[in-house]
């Protein structure tokens, strides 16, 4: 068994057996949601239906629905694309990279985290599918045999390349995460009364025994996952961001992207992880497993990649001047002064100001502050997408076709819809699945808990 | 189905002992084709039966794959000898509208008219004008009359022709025929014929926009009521006072002729200079264009004059002073040094102002040289007397039957309620009209007449020029043209096609085919001189000196290019074509100068899509009222209005009806310079414009490059400095440093050239896009989300006082320089320019590398296809474009009830190029460089075994273009144009940085500014 230096804080606190643990997890599963639960799940739906109908007014009428135009063809779309798959990062980077460098403190965080990603990912996947003008023929970004002669999909395309990064990585993270949700499956299973959930969990935890060999065979299935998966963290952002680099318009035209978007990513990501964790441990009680220390250790994630993210934004403005290129010298200035500028300045603050707020030790153990400013880094990060994607298009070589974006009702209406299925999927996780990997945290409860450190 | 069967030998007669072994002469060899034969006859299925399923079957699956709604065609039964579906048939034809005269050929597929292009006459160059281009989709206008009326309610002609044949012989008093100029001489026989049976005939001349004033100062300098024709192309110098002579003065061959003698590779170039209030079509040509007062354009005439005469014979004149004295003696004297080679024209409605431009042109010599009083332009002959006589006898009670045709003067008569009061006066009034427009409604009989390419007729629009009008189309409804009406009231039992062939024939004594075929004839007669009359002009000259009048405001009346009189109000192609200045569509507006509206506190502002929003105002010219919204337009004179004629139609079919207001209202006395009780006032409210630009400076970039003449001649590179990269090698080309593997050339390559200095930025070319290509019409709302589908836009940018070698010298900074070169030019120093901006074809095209399933490709001939079929719509190619030329189809716009234009109705519909696809909703589409004309000719070479000859093909912009702006062609060919054109040192590419290298060129802007 691993040894932890006595110095270091307890990452389980309370009192807790391992039957405590058992019985803390399955909680939430076996009693009933209360009222609060109930509201923010029925807010959820209808923010779900909202958004829903948006999207069938949008196939049956056409995309002009949208606020787009000539200028700019794409706007909150894909800046809610690029924002939930951005979200959909920390999830796999804590279970896989995590897991890799032997970081304990990501045991009792990643079972949510990872379900997270691969909620914000169904997000983002709906977007690429319904800003497509002719959504009925999409399957031809496949690359379908055909009878239609020499026709066959574009691999210089950096759409095509998002197709593939996007499927692989929910398919793999929806497989790695399901890997660690075997045996805590089994322990719903095992201890299940009713007839039908019973059932259901049965089927769900495939037949797991918890026999030597089954943990043997998890245990390396969860590394080899793990080394997959660690790869495609930075892979599916960078690929994203080539949707821009890869162009020639001013402000999308910038090899730093692939680094700064992935940085930006786990930014967001952990952001987003912070937001719902700290709801979650309230409401369904986990305060003993994700802990202040938890919290702390996300914190300085948030600051070191907004740092990351800072010095790439700075960097995009020197390399503009220093590029001599007047096309870039105006796209940038343009972003800090032109119409688009409050977009702009709400970027910077949310992402570059406020994180640095988190080199005190206070304000990062402080969960009211973490809240409010995890929420700072999701409005950041959107903004940051909308400044990259709208205000680049909006203002490009001639000025004659210089344009300005507005979203429609539906626009919104879209955007506030998926947010309400992201959230109408978490709720419902949160009361049917272990939230957290029970089974991994009781590996670490004698060496990290708190009541066997005291001894 | 099995039942027992009955044979019958014959009626009767049943018999059930017939052999069934008999049923086949011998036995069927079964047992060779089935193993299980013997089994087969056992079946409850018989053979008859199997036949019947077969039947319904067939039957069944047949009517299942049919598909509803039934759409009718009808076929040809007999195939008519020229028609072969899919070719093409052309016919020669003309246009005559609006005073705007155009030899045509008329594009015909499966006998609908489908395009307009010129028949170049040998005489005279006019081409088509957008508002001509368009007129082939009000042929199809669902609003035109179906038959004749009267009382507005359905009519025979029949009936009709009896009741007016007997009003006509009963009535005692007159009966006048109000009409716009009538060029036709077959047609002015006839009405002399009529004049003839029915003495109380009178022919009235209402020409909406008059040329009067010009017409009574030749009357008053030559003796006799005429407009010349003027020759832009001989002229060096060319001053004009307001004339917007490029786009509605006179003539549309102004244009051709003025480019022609501004071609730098020539060694010559004419210099223009401009004095008009508004910022016009012509103006934004000029080389120095100065902003004046209406009012003060007496002044600048007489210093001009004054100036011409000190120099001339040393004789001096008082004038009155103006601002720009030495500007004016500078002029004088490159005039004077042009002696027999310049021109001055004017735009004024002042006939004695017209004299002193005549005086002008005498004593510059410019008479037989650059305007010729030999040949005589027909297109304007109306009086403005005559008009207010005729109104002065309805008062009277002396007209007892009105007839309109062609001509709409409630809508255009300034005091319209009075005269719609007046109305009452006259027993009969009939409306010759296609369409029941705002005087038809008064009407009692309206007499529906046929389009004029459903009609026949001769033009004379020149002297010695004759040009036919032929039907291309029968009649779609039931309409009769004006001269068949007239035959028949004249109770002779012919048709006009008839009349005018034995007109043409015993008049010319020439081959009635051939005229048909060429269609034109040119008549040589002997020239004959208008002499000029000497005598003393000095009381004009102290009469107009003593005119000019200090006023406040001023109100200019114009006619934009796109709607002119407003003939044409309910075509929503010229609906939204962007207005050549101010890029506004489906509007007017008050135009105002920066200053000024800052005065007075009114304001243009965008809006958070980027839409552009104005207050509006009461505009009131002699206690007439009217709302406008004001657009704040740069280069106007500060304290002048500018407002569009042809807008604010009230009984016009779905596209025109209240579009706009009605500036005819203020069209008092004839004159578009309204001077005197003008008064503006802001209201409440804002008004909602649809423009398809809204940046309006190029921002310090090489977009549109330009030069000066003098420049030019010593460096030909000069403006057009190549951009070179820095890189490893040293500094070198954009196309040495290239990722991409080169295109195989071995074909064609295909190239368009466009000349910057030869482009006036008219838009004919873009309604030609609209109607080869199937471009959708969208509406108001969706222009002004910036949505419009215009294949091909015409950019427009102003210059701006901030550059950055001003902002360097002054050490600005360059937040404060960008901000401020958004700004455009004081009226005084401001310069327009105008670029084509059209699919650029890029060889290394951004668009093409990010399509994920390949939807747009590249071939080898050097365009850039668009797969409709295969686009699934995600915009990519639209936002990796520097160019912003493609457009996506944000809804269904055919058939589209919220989009209803021609694409939603049955008739619109027949416009519609049958080669071109009509796009779906979400997918991308773009210029082509009209590829289904390419495919087309690479055909029939094919067919012939034969080369494709240079200039064979042409797009159908090429082909709207009078001035010969565009030129395609195959740069391959080492001898055709554009590979000429390829290698002029004036050529360059947009955005070169970027290294596109697109198959389109632009050649240089080069202006004659005086150093």
């Amino acid at each position: 068994m691993k040894h932890e230096a006595d110095i270091r804080e307890p990452l389980i606190i309370g009192n807790k057996s391992l039957h405590d643990i058992s019985e803390d997890i399955a909680k939430p599963i076996e009693t009933s949601a209360n009222k609060w639960w109930w509201a923010l799940f029925i807010a959820s739906v209808t923010a779900m239906l909202w958004g829903f109908g948006c999207i069938f007014y949008t196939i049956g009428t056409g995309i002009g629905v949208w606020g787009l135009n000539n200028t700019i063809g794409w706007a909150w779309d894909i800046t809610n694309f690029v924002w939930w798959v951005g979200i959909g990062h920390a999830g796999t980077l804590i279970s896989a990279v995590l897991l890799l460098f032997r970081q304990k403190w990501r045991l009792s965080i990643n079972r949510s985290s990872e379900a997270m990603t691969i909620f914000a990912v169904v997000q983002a996947g709906l977007f690429p599918l319904i800003h497509m003008g002719r959504l009925w023929v999409g399957f031809w970004v496949f690359p379908l045999p055909n009878q239609y002669g020499p026709l066959w999909v574009n691999f210089n395309s950096p759409l095509l390349w998002d197709v593939f990064a996007i499927s692989t990585y929910f398919s793999v993270s929806l497989v790695f995460w399901y890997m660690g949700l075997i045996p805590d499956f089994a322990l719903i299973r095992d201890r299940a009364i009713k007839p039908i959930s019973k059932k259901i969990y049965t089927i769900l935890s495939f037949g797991w025994s918890g026999r030597a060999k089954h943990w043997q065979r998890h245990e390396v299935m969860s590394l080899v996952l793990a080394g997959l998966a660690t790869p495609l963290v930075l892979s599916v952002h960078s690929i994203v961001s080539m949707d821009f680099a890869t162009s020639v318009i001013p402000g999308w035209h910038t090899t730093i992207f692939p680094p700064y978007f992935v940085a930006g990513a786990i930014f967001s990501g952990f952001a987003m992880v912070q937001t719902l964790l700290l709801v979650m441990r309230k409401v369904v009680n986990m305060e003993s497993y994700i802990t202040i220390q938890h919290i702390e250790m996300m914190n300085i994630i948030i600051m070191v990649t907004g740092s990351i993210v800072g010095i790439a934004y700075i960097t995009e403005l020197f390399i503009a001047w220093y590029s001599g290129v007047e096309y870039e010298q105006y796209a940038f200035l343009n972003r800090a002064t032109g119409p688009y500028w409050w977009a702009y300045w709400a970027m910077m603050t949310c992402n570059v100001i406020s994180p640095q707020l988190m080199w005190f030790k206070k304000l990062r153990r402080n969960i009211i502050f973490t809240f409010i400013l995890s929420i700072f880094v999701n409005i950041g990060m959107w903004f940051e997408r909308f400044v990259i994607i709208v205000t680049s298009l909006h203002r490009d070589f001639l000025p004659s076709s210089w344009s300005m974006f507005s979203p429609t009702f539906v626009d919104i209406g879209i955007f506030i819809g998926t947010i309400g299925f992201f959230m109408v999927l978490f709720l419902l996780y949160s009361r049917t699945f272990p939230v957290i990997a029970q089974a991994e945290l009781k590996t670490i409860l004698k060496s990290s808990g708190d009541n066997y450190k005291k001894k | 189905m099995k039942e027992e069967k009955k044979y019958y030998t014959s009626l009767g007669h049943e018999t059930s002992n017939v052999e069934r072994s008999n049923e086949f002469h011998e036995k069927l060899p079964l047992e060779a084709m089935y193993e299980n034969a013997d089994t087969l006859s056992a079946s409850s299925t018989s053979r008859r039966d199997f036949l019947k399923f077969l039947g319904f079957g067939t039957l069944a699956a047949t009517l299942a794959s049919c598909e509803a709604p039934v759409v009718k065609s009808i076929p040809y039964l007999n195939k008519p000898e020229s028609i072969t579906p899919g070719n093409p048939l052309y016919y020669a034809s003309s246009y005559f509208s609006e005073n705007v005269f155009a030899s045509l050929l008329v594009k015909t597929r499966e006998g609908r008219p489908i395009l307009l292009s010129s028949n170049k006459t040998p005489e005279h160059g006019g081409g088509v004008n957008a508002r001509c281009q368009a007129s082939v989709l009000s042929l199809y206008d669902s609003n035109r009359l179906k038959g004749p009326l009267k009382n507005k309610s359905d009519y025979s002609w029949d009936k009709l022709d009896l009741e007016i044949m007997s009003l006509l012989n009963t009535n005692s008093k007159k009966i006048v025929l109000l009409t716009p100029t009538i060029i036709s001489p077959s047609t002015l026989n006839l009405l002399n014929e009529f004049k003839t049976k029915y003495k109380k005939f009178q022919i009235v001349n209402y020409d909406t926009v008059s040329k009067d004033s010009m017409l009574s100062a030749n009357e008053y300098t030559f003796g006799k009521r005429f407009l010349p024709t003027y020759s832009f192309d001989k002229a060096e110098i060319i001053v004009s006072f307001g004339a917007d002579f490029l786009s509605d003065w006179i003539d549309p061959a102004h244009a051709p002729q003025y480019t022609k003698n501004r071609n730098p590779e020539k060694g010559t170039m004419s210099r223009h200079y401009q004095f008009e209030s508004l910022l016009s079509v012509t103006g934004a040509n000029a080389d120095k264009r100065v902003p004046i007062k209406n009012s003060q354009q007496i002044n600048y005439v007489l210093n001009l004059y004054a100036e011409l005469l000190r120099i001339a014979n040393g004789k001096s004149i008082n004038v009155p002073k103006v601002k720009h004295k030495a500007l004016i003696k500078d002029i004088a004297n490159q005039l004077w040094n042009s002696k027999n080679a310049s021109l001055v024209v004017s735009g004024s409605d002042n006939t004695n102002l017209q004299i002193i431009i005549n005086l002008i042109n005498k004593l510059l010599g410019n008479y037989e040289n650059t305007i010729s009083t030999s040949v005589l332009s027909n297109v304007y002959s109306s009086k403005n007397s005559d008009i207010t006589s005729l109104i002065e006898d309805i008062k009277n009670n002396q007209v007892g039957a009105l007839m309109f045709l062609n001509t709409n003067p409630v809508y255009t008569l300034p005091n319209s309620k009075e005269f719609v009061k007046l109305l009452e006066n006259v027993e009969t009034k009939i409306s010759f009209s296609e369409s029941l427009d705002e005087t038809a409604v008064y009407c009692d009989y309206v007499c529906p007449i046929s389009n004029y390419l459903e009609s026949w007729g001769d033009l004379n629009p020149y002297t010695g020029l004759y040009t036919i009008q032929q039907p291309t189309i029968s009649p779609l409804f039931n309409s009769r043209q004006f001269q068949d009406t007239i035959l028949a009231w004249l109770g002779e039992n012919k048709n006009y096609y008839n009349y005018l062939k034995v007109f043409f024939e015993s008049k010319f004594s020439k081959t009635w085919n051939q005229f048909v075929h060429d269609g034109f004839f040119i008549s040589k007669q002997k020239k004959s001189y208008m002499s000029f009359i000497d005598k003393s002009y000095d009381d004009i000259i102290s009469n107009l000196s003593k005119s000019v009048t200090k006023s406040g405001i001023e109100l200019e009346l114009y006619i934009k290019g796109s709607l002119g009189y407003g003939v044409h109000a309910n075509n929503p192609w010229l609906q939204e074509l962007p207005d050549v200045i101010s890029k506004v569509t489906w509007d007017n507006y008050l135009t105002i100068s920066p200053e000024y509206a800052n005065e007075i506190g009114l304001k243009n502002w965008h809006v958070s899509n980027g839409a552009l929003d104005g207050h509006l105002v009461d505009l009131e010219v002699n206690n007439t009222k009217l709302t406008c919204p004001v657009y704040i337009q740069p280069g106007q004179e500060n304290g002048v209005l500018g407002l569009a004629i042809g807008y604010g139609r009230t009984e016009v079919g779905k596209s025109g009806k209240n579009i706009g207001v009605n500036a005819y209202q203020f069209y008092n006395n004839f004159d578009k310079q309204q001077n005197q009780n003008i008064k503006i006032t802001k209201v409440d409210g804002t008004h909602e414009f649809a423009c398809t630009q809204n940046s309006h400076t190029m921002m310090g970039r090489n977009i549109v490059k330009e030069t000066n003449f003098s420049e030019y001649l010593k460096n030909p590179k000069s403006g057009n400095k190549q951009f070179l990269l820095h890189s490893h090698k040293g500094h070198v080309k954009p196309e040495d440093l290239t990722l991409w593997q080169e295109h195989e050339r071995d074909v064609h390559f295909w190239n368009l050239s466009i000349d910057l200095n030869s482009c006036t930025g008219c838009g004919a070319c873009v309604i030609a896009c609209h109607a080869e290509n199937n471009v959708p019409v969208v509406g108001k709302e969706e222009v002004r989300k910036n949505r419009d589908m215009h294949w091909l836009r015409i950019d427009r940018y102003y210059s701006s006082d901030m550059t950055k070698e001003r902002a360097r010298e002054e050490g600005i900074g360059a937040v404060k320089m960008y901000k401020q070169m958004e700004v455009p030019s004081s009226a005084e120093n401001l310069e327009v320019v105008f670029q084509p901006v059209m699919c650029q074809h890029c060889n290394h095209a951004p668009c093409e590398t990010v399509c994920p399933v390949a939807a747009t490709t590249h071939s080898r001939e050097g365009l850039n296809h668009m797969t409709y079929n295969r686009c699934i719509g995600t915009r990519y190619c639209m936002n990796n474009c520097p160019y912003k030329v493609r457009r996506f189809n944000w809804f269904n716009y055919s058939d589209n009830d919220q989009f209803d234009y021609h694409m939603n109705d049955d008739l619109g519909k027949m416009v519609l190029n049958p080669d071109v696809t009509v796009r779906s909703r979400g997918v991308m589409e773009k210029c082509t460089m009209c590829i289904q004309n390419i495919q087309q000719t690479k055909l029939d070479a094919k067919k012939e075994r034969r080369k494709i000859k240079d200039g064979e093909i042409k797009c159908a912009c090429e082909k709207a273009c009078d001035t010969g702006a565009i030129t395609f062609g195959d740069v391959l060919d080492k001898d055709s144009r554009i590979s000429a054109e390829k290698k002029s040192p004036r050529a360059y590419y947009l955005i070169e940085e970027l290294n596109t290298q697109p198959s389109v060129f632009y050649k240089t802007k080069v202006r004659n500014k005086k150093v």
